[in-house]
Order: structure tokens, then sequence, then C-alpha cells
């Protein structure tokens, strides 16, 4: 037997481990090194996500370029209150904070809550909207769900990295429900009427507004938790701060918020309430009470909080990359039969299938199944996506089989035929299994990049680990710590995968004599 | 025309009957007729690009023939497009063939090459298959490889190793494509023996050689084979001693002058 150099089995799990800390470490020491918000010129910068939609911030559908919107006039207001221009950044709302400490903008506001984990590491205005949490249920279910105690053993919905997210997940081992964590706020109203969820946990605001969208949903009068809207700035720009919330005092004051708030629908008596309760204070919100326990304690104490979860997201992924790759495979295989061996209508069907897999971006596929088929039928979304990923990966994998099996010598299949073989068994016999040899390397590495493209499930509501990485980083506020966990993850993953491709493939391709 | 009719008597295994065999424009064979008896041992001889190996592979269905008709104990092939392979399982059954590359199956060991078409054409039970493997494999003397992946033997193993494979469904003709070329004298003598022993048990052989020398001291008839057609056939003595045609002349002159 040559000598064949390779990683040796105990380096390749030190190279793990050393990229893993290299990762690690590069992560902490970013979370402790905010950077500096510009936060002076004739203009406010302020950044919002349009996508949140009215009556936060839409473009205005006549004038596209043009925003409108409660938040949009708010920041107005403060804008000429400090005598300069509003100018506004489009940026997608889970990424606010990391954009104002990154200096896009000097402000965040469209509908930023005030939470723990944001005061710990943001600085936040006064409020300047309170809201309540509330629960929407199908009209049917008026009576049957009214708490979230009715909801025991259902699924739960919110958009993820939310105040309202964290309500779920903090009652969900009490109340024994599942949240289900959404990245817009317009698909869980959809999958409530649809029967995917029993309940749907959001803003009163946002609520009021999908009901207005979706018939046969009602939402329970009582509210789960109240909670308010702040505008959001990097740490160490206090002074303005300070200047913002006088304006803010100020425009309360003589009446403009309230104008604003009427204009688009969303003043009410506990806006009032609010209101009048936050002059009387001079500014200081009902929320400044003291903050609940703040779960810092260092990086150990955080990495031993996230670990858990991670670890559990991380099967979710495993699970669904080696459901879809054993799809994937048995598909593709079949293709490339079909593509070799069958007539001529079968391998156009083939060849278009293939084409528009290829061709069309994997994410509109799995909405396309998710979302698109819901009306002839409701996948759960765990099997939505093994199953989009699936049929996506087998186009891929055809080809590969495809031209593998092109590649079996003539001789090989002449001499099994001689041999009195069938067809089918020269395939399955001697084609097959030459061209799985030839096969390996490329389906190894599409394996490694499925496990990474699983993360796009993560629109399915599907919590893997990307998703989970991604609400720590919401919740956190910062992607560093979480994001270098996640990518250690992956590593762990992929390399031992790499490892065992390479293995195999010296044990197939040794050199001929 | 002379030395053509001196046929062998007993009824033929092989008939080929003007048969003619084309890629494209050119024609490799030009009507090519050709008597085999059972239980004899053929040298189909002739210089390289002739068709010798066009003639093998038209007898075992490999290349479509475009005139004339093949028969193999008593299966008929007809010329046109190649049939399906269901409707070759009989001359399958007839005909076994060695490769000239041996062409075993690179990821199956020597045994596993010899059981595959028993166990999966034939529905021999795998023990027995393994069995029958285990005897050939000793009769040609590599049973000591039988746990060897193709990539491992040496040439001489593996052409016996491919033998065996041929030889494992029992076909009453076997066709053996330049089985001398990567011998060196011994094994060529061993080769010759052990394809004389077949045939003295009633298995009809056709080898295709460049080698007079094992023709004249094993084969008990040569066919010369010049331009895609049947020039000479005799007795090896005979016509390897005193050629009629000036492509017999060439290919001893050949053998001279290595």
């Amino acid at each position: 037997m040559p000598q064949v150099s390779r990683i040796p089995r105990g380096r390749a799990a030190w190279l793990t481990a050393a990229l893993a800390l290299a990762l690690l470490g590069t992560g902490i020491w970013f979370v402790e090194t905010p950077h500096a918000a510009a936060g002076t010129g004739v203009v406010l910068r302020w950044g919002g996500d349009p996508e949140g939609g009215a009556p936060f911030v839409e473009a205005d559908p006549d004038h596209p370029s043009v925003m409108r919107g409660f938040d949009v006039e708010i920041a107005g207001a403060i804008a000429s209150g400090l005598g300069r221009q509003a100018e506004f950044v489009p940026v997608s709302w889970d990424s606010i904070d990391q954009s104002v400490r990154r200096g896009d903008f000097t402000i965040g506001m469209s509908g930023v809550e005030d939470t723990p984990a944001r005061r710990r590491r943001m600085l936040e205005t006064i409020p300047y909207y309170e809201f309540a949490e509330v629960l929407t249920v199908r009209a049917a279910d008026r009576d049957r769900f009214r708490t979230l105690a009715d909801l025991r053993g259902r699924r739960v919905g919110t958009l993820g990295a939310t105040m309202a997210y964290t309500l779920l997940t903090n009652r969900a081992s009490a109340d024994d429900i599942t949240p289900v964590s959404y990245d817009d706020d317009v698909h869980p109203y959809q999958d409530l009427l649809s029967g995917r969820l029993d309940a749907v946990v959001l803003d009163n605001i946002i609520a009021a507004r999908s009901m207005r969208q979706v018939p046969g949903l009602i939402t329970q009068p009582q509210p789960l938790e109240i909670g308010h809207y702040v505008g959001v700035l990097a740490p160490g720009s206090d002074a303005l701060r300070d200047q913002i919330d006088a304006v803010l005092l100020a425009r309360m004051r003589d009446g403009t918020v309230q104008r604003i708030l009427t204009r688009w629908g969303v003043w009410d008596q506990r806006q009032a309430r609010f209101e009048a309760g936050l002059l009387e204070a001079g500014g200081r919100a009902p929320s400044d009470a003291p903050l609940s326990p703040s779960a810092g304690g260092g990086v150990l104490a955080t990495l031993a909080r996230y670990l858990p979860a991670l670890l559990e997201a991380a099967v979710v992924t495993v699970l669904i990359s080696c459901g879809s790759m054993a799809l994937a495979v048995a598909l593709g295989a079949l293709i490339a039969a079909g593509r070799i061996y069958g007539g001529r209508a079968v391998r156009s069907v083939l060849i278009g299938y293939v084409e528009l897999m290829r061709g069309t971006p994997v994410l509109l596929q799995l909405f396309v199944i998710y979302y698109g088929f819901a009306a002839f039928i409701r996948l759960p979304a765990f099997w939505a996506s093994l199953i989009g990923l699936g049929l996506n990966y087998a186009a891929y994998e055809s080809e590969i089989y495809r031209g593998a099996l092109e590649a079996v010598p003539r001789g090989q299949l002449e001499a099994a035929r001689t041999l009195g073989l069938s067809e089918a068994k020269v395939l399955r016999l001697v084609r097959g299994p030459q061209a799985f040899r030839l096969a390996l390397p490329p389906m190894t590495n599409d394996f490694v990049s499925l496990l990474k493209d699983s993360s796009l499930v993560s629109v399915l509501t599907v919590v893997e680990l990307t998703k989970q990485a991604q609400i720590f980083a919401a919740n956190s506020g910062s992607w560093l710590l979480p994001g270098a966990l996640c990518g250690a993850f992956y590593l762990m993953l992929s390399l031992p995968l790499a490892h065992l491709a390479r293995r195999l493939e010296l044990r197939w391709k040794a050199p001929s004599v | 025309m002379t030395r053509t009719h001196i046929e062998p008597d007993g009824a033929a295994i092989l008939d080929m009957r003007g048969v003619r065999l084309a890629f494209g424009v050119r024609e490799v064979l030009r009507g090519v007729d050709l008597q085999l008896a059972r239980g004899t041992f053929t040298a189909l001889m002739g210089l390289s690009g002739v068709g010798k190996t066009s003639i093998l592979r038209a007898i075992v269905a490999l290349d479509p023939f475009t005139a004339g008709t093949i028969e193999v104990d008593g299966v008929q092939l007809q010329a046109g497009p190649l049939p399906r392979e269901s409707r070759l399982r009989a001359l399958r059954r007839k005909v076994g063939m060695v490769f000239q590359l041996h062409h075993l199956f690179e990821h199956l060991s020597a045994t596993d090459n010899v059981t595959l078409a028993l166990v999966h054409a034939l529905g021999v039970p795998r023990a027995q298959a393994e069995a029958r493997a285990a005897e050939l494999l000793d009769a040609l003397q590599v049973s000591g490889r039988a746990r060897a992946l193709p990539r491992e033997l040496s040439g001489g193993e593996a052409q016996r190793v491919a033998s065996a494979r041929a030889l494992a469904t029992d076909p009453p003709l076997l066709l053996l494509d330049e089985p001398t070329a990567s011998l060196d004298p011994a094994r060529r003598e061993e080769l010759g023996r052990s394809l004389t022993t077949l045939a003295s048990t009633g298995r009809t052989l056709m080898v295709t050689t460049h080698d007079v020398e094992f023709a004249r001291q094993f084969a008990q008839r040569v066919v010369i084979v010049a331009d895609g057609q049947i020039v000479e056939t005799g007795h090896p003595r005979e016509v390897l001693s005193q050629p009629s045609h000036a492509a017999t002349r060439a290919l001893l002159q050949g053998a001279l002058r290595h």
C-alpha cells in the first residue's frame, strides 16, 4: 500500500477545535468594541424597515421613493426639533441595532421595542408609543382560546426576535405551548387561518392590521404584556439622546405626537394614559423601573445559556440535511437513470425538471412548497423543508450521477452483457456501483453545501442552527458570540464529513498495479 | 478457394455466412463465411486491423452486422440493429467471451467476478456459485488470488480470472481475444495446455492471435483473415508451413522478425 499524505484523525479534530476557538475569540473581541456612530451634521440619518409596512414605515404607493408612516413622521419631528433634515436609511428590522452601532445611521426607529437586552447594549430614547402584546385566534376559537393557558399543547406563532417571541419562549414550558418563529408578520396570520397555528401573539398594531387583511380572525381584548417603542442610538451618544428626549417630550406636550398617531389610526385610550403619565413624570418612562435581573455574567455564563438551544438546533440541522440528502440521492439516481435509459418524452420531462430546479432560487422553491401548495397539501414546516431541499438537490445530484454513469468504461458494460445480465442488472450490479465511486467526491461536496443551505429553511419557521444564532443575536444585540458559536457548530459537522469522504476515496481510488 | 472447403466434419456450432460489418463508411468485415466444428480449438489469425476482433464482437452481438447471418448452436442472429438484451438471453448461454483487456469488474473481487453471472443471470444459489468459482479458479491456478480486486492482479492472473468468469456459466463456445498478447513463453505454454484440455472435453474454442508458434503448437485449425475476409483455413501445419495466400506469408514474415 503506497503512502498517501493526509491529515491524521487526531490532527483534524485539533484543527476543528482551533478554528472554532479562533472564531470565538474574534467574536468576543468585537463584542466589546462598539463603533461610535457619527451623529453630527445638518441631516439626521435615521434607519427603519420599509417591510414593516403601514402604519410604521411604508413606501408611498404613489411615490415609491417617499416613505410614510407614524415612525416616519415622528423621525421628521425629531429632526426638525434638532434643526436638521431627516434622511431615511432602509434597513432590515432585525439588524437595526447592529447598523446603528456600525454608524450606518444615527437613530433607528421602526417599531423598535424597549427590551432589557437592548437597554444593556444600546442607548434608548424615551418611549413614544405604548403597545400591547395581544392574542389573535380564529373566530371560531373565540371562546376556546382566551389566554395562553388555553393553548396547552398547541402551536403559537409570532415574529422572530421580538418581545412577543421572548414572551412565548418564556411561557413555553409553563403553558406547554410550541412557539413558532416567523421572519415576517403576515404569514403567521395566514398560517393561523389555514390551521398550521392555533394562535398568534404580536403587537396590537400588527394584529389590528392583519385582521383587516385576513378575514375570520379575532383578537382577544386582554393584553398579555405591555411594551414600548423607542428610538435606539449607539452607546456613547448620550448627549444627542438627551436632546432627542427633550424634543420628544416637547412634541408630546404640544400635541404633535398625538396628531401624528391619530392620523395613522393608532391613538387610543392606552396611549392617552401613557403620555399623560410620561409627561407627569417628566420623561421618566414607567419602564424605567429597575429591570429584571440581567442574564449577564460573562462569556462563560452566556455560552452555558446558548449551548443547549444551539445543540438542539444543530440536531434539527443534521436531521434536515441528512433527510433531504437521502431524498436527493434517491431521486437524483432515478432522474439520472431516466435520462440515460428513458425515451425521448421521459428525457425531456427530466431535463425540464433539472433546469427548473437549478435555474430558480431554492428560497423561492421553499416558499412555493410551504405557502404556495398550502391550498392543496398543508405540509408541516419540517417536512416542507426536508422535501424542498431534497427536490432541489436531486437536480444537482442527478447531473453528478449522469456524468458518473456515462464515465463507466464501455468495456465493463460489454463484459456484463456478454455474461447474460439484463440491462437493469448491468445498471444495478456493475454500472451503478462503479459510478457511485466516481460520484462520491462531488456528492460529499454537495452534502457539505446542503448542510449550510439548510439554514434557508428558517424562512419556513424551522429553528435550525443559523436561526437559533439569529435569535440569540437579536436578543443580545450582537451577532458575534452567537455567530462564532454557530460557525463552530457547522465546522464540527462538516469537517468530519470531509474527512470521511477522503478516507472512502482513498480506499476506492488506490492506484492500480 | 482451395483450402476453404476442407471443413471438419460434424455439426457446426458456429455458422457465419456472408457477414458484413461497417463502422460508418468503413467496411470492417466484407463477407465472412466461417464454420466451427464442436470440440475444436481454432486460431483466428491475421495482421492488426484486419477484422479479427470484429468477427468475435459480431458473434457475441456487441456490434451489429449489416448483412449475412450468424448461427450459434441453433441460435440465429440477423443483420441489422442489435436486438434488446432481453432477446439475446439464448445467445448469451451459448457463447462466452474473454476480452483482450479482460474488462474484469473493477469493484468486485476475483471470486465475485466469477459468481456474478451464476447468481444474477442464472439464479444459482450463492454458496453453489462460490463452490463453482473456487473450482474454476483452482483449475486455472489462480485460487490464491480469489479475494483480490482486479487492480491487484497481474496481467496473466487477470486473464485467467476473466477466463474463469466466461466459463462459469458453461457456454459451449468460448471466444478469447488475443489471450497470448501479454504472456511470457512459460505462461503461453500453460494457457495453450489448458485450452487444449477444455477443447478435449467437448467445448469449442476460438482465439484470435498473432502468435504463429502458439497456433502451430496448440490449434487444431487456423483461419487467416485479411482485409475483412477469410482468405485461408486449414490445419496449422499445412497453412503455416505452405502458405497459399500473401496475407499468411506476411504474417509468417512478421513472426520471423520477432
